[in-house]
């Protein structure tokens, strides 16, 4: 029988396509999950993280591939807007994770200090120093920034805090 | 009046808003004056894509008549578009292409700061995630604007030259008409005077210390909220349409 909590299970091999270390659950994307224990009808609600993020489409379309390749007979993924997702629901596990691979996670809620036009304190994923510089507001894809470590002197991309 | 019909030419507007400027924005791919920049102004170009797809999704639920944010955005002709005729500036030199971003980011964010308040919920819905966004957008046009003025002497020139030709243009993005008090009595829109204060307050203090002039307020150009455009919008709706009108109904 499909469960929510198979559902759930399966939701962790769904990763972010842009960042592959981490999963759509540990991104906070998901917000909510419903099944029919009957028919077996999977709703999965998703809200997207930026914008104009082009992963999202991906990420519908390979949470749909997951679950109805593991049995599930019927899946709907639902897009909603509201409440707007924040860099705060990207779980522990999920920001550990994150660092490992070199991208510094984003500050708890340090979007007061982007509201106010400061720049938040980084940490380098490498070295772990505190002494960096962000290069530019735009990175490699909408969700991150540009920085540099001015001690080890690797560049590197952080999460923007939301 | 109706309430319904006010609302979808709203969405229109916003959608053709955010959608014109990015792909202005987007005209800058691989030819930024330096990766980075080449970087923000995409950026900012999907972001406002994003935004786009949003409102026009919107507009064509409102709408009721099946259209879809593809059909809204490449199957209307110029007249048929309805945004403010700064956004459809061509891209003129950077210093041009930053002062026309400026101005419509101290316009853009304190309007989204007011929506999120609208009584229709997908309207606040769509500031909620706008805003953010926004906040990124004036704070790297400001930037520049001050990089510019209080620069060289020849950059100095060209961020006043800029200032001076868009100028003219700002004076849409605070008019009214029956579409926009329509939905303002029903609490669905804001009201433009803090708006207006706020954009004000932000051009102000930008240029005070970029060293630049603010221009007078003389000739207000209008005309884009009622389909009429400069010639520029034309042109680049040819570019931006000619897949779709070539192969209706083409995908990926
Ligand atoms: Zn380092």
């Amino acid at each position: 029988m499909i469960t929510k909590d198979r559902i759930l299970e399966l939701l962790d091999y769904v990763k972010d396509p842009e960042i592959p270390v981490i999963n759509v659950l540990e991104l906070g994307v998901v917000r909510g999950v419903e099944v029919d224990e009957e028919s077996g009808r999977a709703v999965v609600t998703i809200t997207p993280t930026y914008t104009g993020c082009p992963a999202m489409d991906v990420m519908a379309a390979d949470i749909r591939k997951e679950l109805l390749e593991a049995g599930v007979p019927e899946v709907e993924v639902k897009m909603s807007l509201s409440p707007a997702w924040t860099t705060d629901w990207i779980t522990e596990a999920g920001k550990r994770k994150l660092k490992e691979y070199g991208i510094a996670p984003p500050e708890k809620t340090a979007d007061i200090r982007a509201l106010k036009g400061e720049d938040p304190v980084v940490e380098c994923p490498q070295c772990g120093s505190k002494n960096t510089m962000m290069l530019s507001p735009f990175g490699s894809t909408a969700c991150k920034a540009l920085w540099k470590c001015n001690d080890c002197l690797e560049p590197f991309d952080q999460f923007k805090c939301l | 009046m109706e309430l319904n019909e006010a609302l979808f030419q709203f969405c229109l507007r916003r959608g053709d808003d955010t959608h014109v400027l990015s792909h202005r924005l987007g005209e800058w791919c691989g030819h930024g004056p330096v990766l980075e920049e080449d970087m923000a102004l995409t950026n900012r170009a999907l972001d406002l894509l994003g935004q786009a797809r949003n409102y026009l999704q919107y507009a064509g639920q409102v709408e009721g008549k099946g259209r879809s944010e593809d059909d809204l955005a490449y199957l209307r002709n110029e007249r048929g578009y309805v945004n403010c005729k700064l956004v459809e500036q061509p891209n003129g030199d950077y210093a041009h292409t930053i002062a026309k971003c400026f101005l419509f980011d101290a316009w853009h964010l304190p309007f989204l700061k007011a929506q999120l308040d609208s009584k229709d919920e997908q309207l606040a819905a769509i500031a909620g995630k706008a805003v953010k966004e926004a906040t990124y957008h004036l704070r790297h046009s400001s930037e520049w604007m001050v990089r510019f003025g209080d620069g060289t002497e020849e950059s100095h020139q060209r961020a006043q030259q800029a200032l001076h030709d868009l100028w003219t243009f700002t004076g849409e993005l605070f008019e009214t008409d029956e579409v926009y008090t329509t939905l303002q009595q029903a609490g669905i829109v804001p009201d433009l005077g803090p708006i207006k204060e706020a954009f004000d307050r932000t051009v102000n203090e930008v240029l005070a210390e970029a060293t630049l002039k603010r221009p007078e307020d003389e000739f207000m150009a209008s005309g884009g909220r009622k389909g009429q455009h400069t010639e520029h919008l034309g042109h680049m709706l040819g570019e931006m349409q000619f897949l779709q009108r070539a192969h209706p109904g083409a995908q990926w």
